[in-house]
């Protein structure tokens, strides 16, 4: 009996030091595998997780892109209308080349993709010009260009969807395998990836650290503070922006109305990944792996048929939690001796 | 007793930062906590304050046991404290952050006209000359300690804690400081003091209780304490002087000319100087009269409105951080925690600051982790940092550890001339010294050093040469057998008729 107690107590502070090592996501995941796992018996396999993987790409982009606005002590609200506006931009363009020349349908689909990127990341310079160099909270800004882009984007299109794109768009990269895998998956890998080393092999990627550590420190020790959080902006649309693109080939329409649970989704992946709203703290591969939980909740709750409405709570809740695990988690860090 | 404690300990993950300490403190008196820097003596002031609560051991007020959650229950006691790591709020108005938790009110509303009123009165009470109005963000460090202080203040008071009080108040606003704590000492108040200036021990203190890694030492009667016997209770061994011999060697090349300098702001008013290779020139002058602006208009963190700044020959007038580091200028803040360190950061990466763009912190466009954590960990044993753990982040360190982190910045790179703004600011005894050898070493080496201080002794023993500022101006250059202490302070105020 006094054995059982002990391993017991044991096995508690193993936890609590897991906990706070590596917080709270690794529990939510191994929950979140569990009970959808007894939930539903399609959940475990392996044409589901690939389904999961595929569709976890899109929030995966943006969040990889709302953790840099965070890192520097900011966030961007405007990820959802870059989404848009770049889905809507790249369609008609994609579909006005592609009507013209019938025939040239990769060069279509190149100028189509670099004017949805090119018009979602315009959204991304906005937000940075005001941020960076006229001081405007990063609130207000990316609330403001939100309001502007989603307008701009109802406005070219009239609210409607815009069709017309050539199939091999929405073949490629929407449905399309590459060496065996899912093309936007490998899109995906590729822009970690490159993020990765950007972020913790060169010098510029400290830059963002500090800028959120503390940005007089930062300023003060020779760091271009406002190109850094201009850059932020920058990048964090044109990461949205693509994932808005691979959202276009996957839905083979141009919509105004795709991404306003975005700003929401990408926010609450980053946070339950660790990353702090102060500014200056967490891991990018971790904020990969909150996407991916998100992505895995939502699958789960579709497989075991919760209403869509429900859905949407469940999602708030778990935000919640993860802010306040994360406060249990600092106050468990002072008791614990490791 | 007013205030005592049996064997309080302190764990933090990974160190025992107070090991059964016992401690009390007499109405009427000054105690003062003395020890190295980590030795654990904010600690058992939070504690004291109901600000951190013990990991075992009790606690008595006025022999009662109490136990203290948070410190609003220690303030209910009459126990107030002003904390090394200030507690102020900076977006709001000096009055709102005296009296934030007990605004005066007027039927259920903010009485601003009397919060007003009150907030003067403490401040004329205390002698600081302060705009109850000014928002706090708008002070400078020395202002914002002088509210620090207003705020601990109330009529109710039975125990006042003040961790490192005059770190960074000049001369004059010691003595005003001193004055007060006489008059709160008549009045039965027991006064909880920690400072790592001698001085001060044998001005204001009664009994001296020293700290060493964690774990009760002694205590002695302030009277009959030795300098020498103080530092070997807290080291535990003997140690030199403190001040390194003076620099000798004549000075080579001017590294950095100012001509009739006047900054925007106008808190610096055509001001010209001369800094040469090889030398230490210290900037002495009470807070705000423009030492420490000159060198950030140097810098380039501040706008100049007319005049030259000549670095190394070529003119660098309004030129930024960022190119005044790579061509070998360094200005650290007096202000580690808002504008020094990133606090959530790990040591390494704020020592590595700098010089990311060199070896061996990184190569061409990479960086290089590997080399960069050897690199810091052998700053961190040059500057003897406790506890030598460089992942940890910096909010983790004691206040004088954390300025070892800043000060290891300069040795990131070879800097030809390096501004110290208030060095040694919560430094211990010990590691001063260890500074002020490190700074005389930067000198042989051929660097230039300005060093900006409000600590006389610092600028007397130090610098080759130095200017008095007052009120956006030098008011005399000194150097040779004219630098003394009482040419200094002769200079600090307006000069009769002149
Ligand atoms: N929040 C914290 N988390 C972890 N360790 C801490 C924390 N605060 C203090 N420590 C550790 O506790 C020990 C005692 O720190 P403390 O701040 O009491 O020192 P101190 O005597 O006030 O030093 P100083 O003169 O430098 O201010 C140090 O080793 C420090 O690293
Ligand atoms: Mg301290």
């Amino acid at each position: 009996m006094a054995e059982d107690k002990a391993t017991g107590n044991a096995a508690i502070l193993v936890l609590k030091r897991a906990f706070v090592r590596l917080g709270i996501l690794p529990f939510l995941l191994l929950a979140a595998l569990v009970i959808f796992t007894l939930m539903s018996e399609n959940f475990l396999t392996l044409r589901n997780v690939t389904n999961v993987l595929r569709q976890s790409v899109y929030l995966t982009i943006v969040s990889i892109g709302q953790m840099l606005a965070l890192l520097t002590g900011g966030f961007d609200l405007s990820v959802g209308t870059i989404l848009a506006l770049a889905s809507v931009a790249g369609a008609m363009v994609m579909a006005a080349v592609y009507a013209a020349m019938p025939e040239a349908v990769w060069l279509s689909i190149s100028l189509g993709c670099l004017a949805g990127i090119a018009a979602g990341t315009s959204i991304g310079v906005m937000n940075g010009v005001g941020v960076a160099f006229f001081n405007v909270s990063p609130f207000m800004m990316s609330l403001g260009m939100a309001s502007v882009g989603f307008g701009i984007a109802l406005y070219l299109t009239g609210g409607v969807p815009v069709y017309g794109m050539p199939v091999q768009f929405g073949d490629t990269f929407g449905f399309g395998n590459l060496f065996g895998f899912p093309t936007p998956v490998l899109v995906v890998a590729f822009l970690v990836l490159a993020l990765y080393v950007f972020l913790y092999r060169t010098p510029f990627g400290r830059h963002f650290y500090a800028v959120g550590g503390n940005l007089r420190a930062a300023s003060l020790s020779g760091i271009n503070t406002r190109g850094i959080l201009f850059l932020t902006y920058v990048l964090c649309a044109f990461f949205a922006a693509v994932a808005g693109m691979l959202l276009t080939a996957r839905l083979d329409t141009g919509e105004a109305n795709i991404g306003a649970s975005m700003p929401l989704e990408s926010i609450a992946a980053c946070v339950i990944a660790g990353v702090s709203l102060r500014g200056g703290v967490g891991r990018l591969e971790n904020v990969v792996l909150g996407a991916l939980f998100i992505g895995l909740v939502q699958n789960g709750m579709n497989l075991a048929r919760i209403e869509s409405y429900l859905q949407t709570v469940v999602l708030g809740a778990l935000l919640i939690l993860a802010v306040v695990a994360d406060q249990i988690r600092l106050k468990y860090v002072a008791t614990l001796k490791d | 007793m007013l205030i005592a404690t049996r064997s309080v300990t302190k764990d933090y993950p990974g160190v025992r930062a107070l090991d059964s300490v016992d401690f009390d403190l007499r109405a009427g008196e000054v105690h003062l906590l003395f020890g190295e820097n980590g030795a654990g003596k904010s600690t058992l002031i939070s504690i004291l304050a109901g600000a951190v609560r013990p990991t075992s051991g009790t606690l008595y007020f006025r022999g009662r046991q109490v136990s203290l959650h948070s410190v609003h229950d220690a303030r209910e006691l009459g126990i107030s404290a002003v904390f090394q790591d200030f507690s102020l709020i900076p977006q709001m108005a000096v009055e709102e952050n005296l009296f934030l938790g007990a605004e005066p009110r007027k039927g259920g509303f903010l009485n601003r006209r009397k919060s007003r009123e009150q907030a003067r009165e403490i401040l004329d009470g205390l002698g600081f000359r302060i705009d109850p109005a000014a928002r706090v963000d708008r002070l400078t460090r020395a202002e914002q300690q002088m509210v620090e202080i207003a705020k601990a203040f109330r009529s109710d008071l039975s125990v006042l804690i003040l961790d490192e009080p005059t770190a960074s108040l000049t001369n004059h606003e010691t003595d005003q400081l001193f004055g007060l704590i006489g008059e709160l000492k008549a009045r039965g108040i027991g006064i909880v003091y920690i400072t790592h200036r001698i001085a001060e021990i044998r001005r204001i203190g009664n009994r001296i209780t020293v700290l060493r890694d964690g774990r009760y030492i002694d205590t002695v009667d302030a009277r009959e304490a030795t300098e020498d016997g103080l530092v070997q209770l807290m080291t535990g061994r003997e140690m030199g002087k403190i001040f390194p011999a003076r620099i000798a060697r004549p000075a080579g090349d001017p590294v950095l000319s100012i001509e009739d300098l006047t900054t925007r702001d106008g808190a610096v008013r055509g001001v010209s100087l001369e800094v040469h290779a090889g030398e230490i020139v210290g900037l002495a002058g009470l807070v705000g009269s423009g030492k420490s602006e000159l060198l950030q208009a140097a810098f380039g963190t501040r706008p100049v409105a007319g005049g030259r700044v000549w670095y190394l020959g070529r003119d660098t007038t309004g030129q930024g951080p960022k190119q005044n580091i790579r061509g070998g200028f360094l200005y650290l803040p007096p202000d580690r925690r808002t504008e020094g360190l990133m606090m959530m950061r790990p040591a390494r990466e704020n020592v590595a600051l700098a010089a990311l763009d060199i070896r061996p912190f990184s190569s061409g466009p990479v960086l290089t982790p590997g080399r960069e954590r050897r690199a810091v960990a052998e700053l961190a044993d040059r500057m003897n940092l406790q506890p030598r753990q460089i992942e940890r982040a910096a909010d983790q360190f004691s206040g004088g550890n954390q300025q070892k982190v800043m000060l290891a910045r300069s040795l990131t790179r070879n800097f030809r001339l390096i501004a110290f703004d208030e060095p040694t600011v919560g430094v211990d005894v010990g590691t001063r010294a260890a500074i002020y050898e490190f700074l005389v070493d930067l000198v042989r080496q051929g660097a230039a050093i300005v060093l900006i201080s409000s600590d006389l002794p610092e600028i007397l023993h130090l610098s080759t040469r130095a200017y008095v500022f007052y009120r956006g101006r030098v008011q005399a250059e000194l150097h040779g057998t004219g630098l003394t202490e009482e040419t200094v302070l002769a200079n600090f105020f307006e000069r009769e008729g002149g």
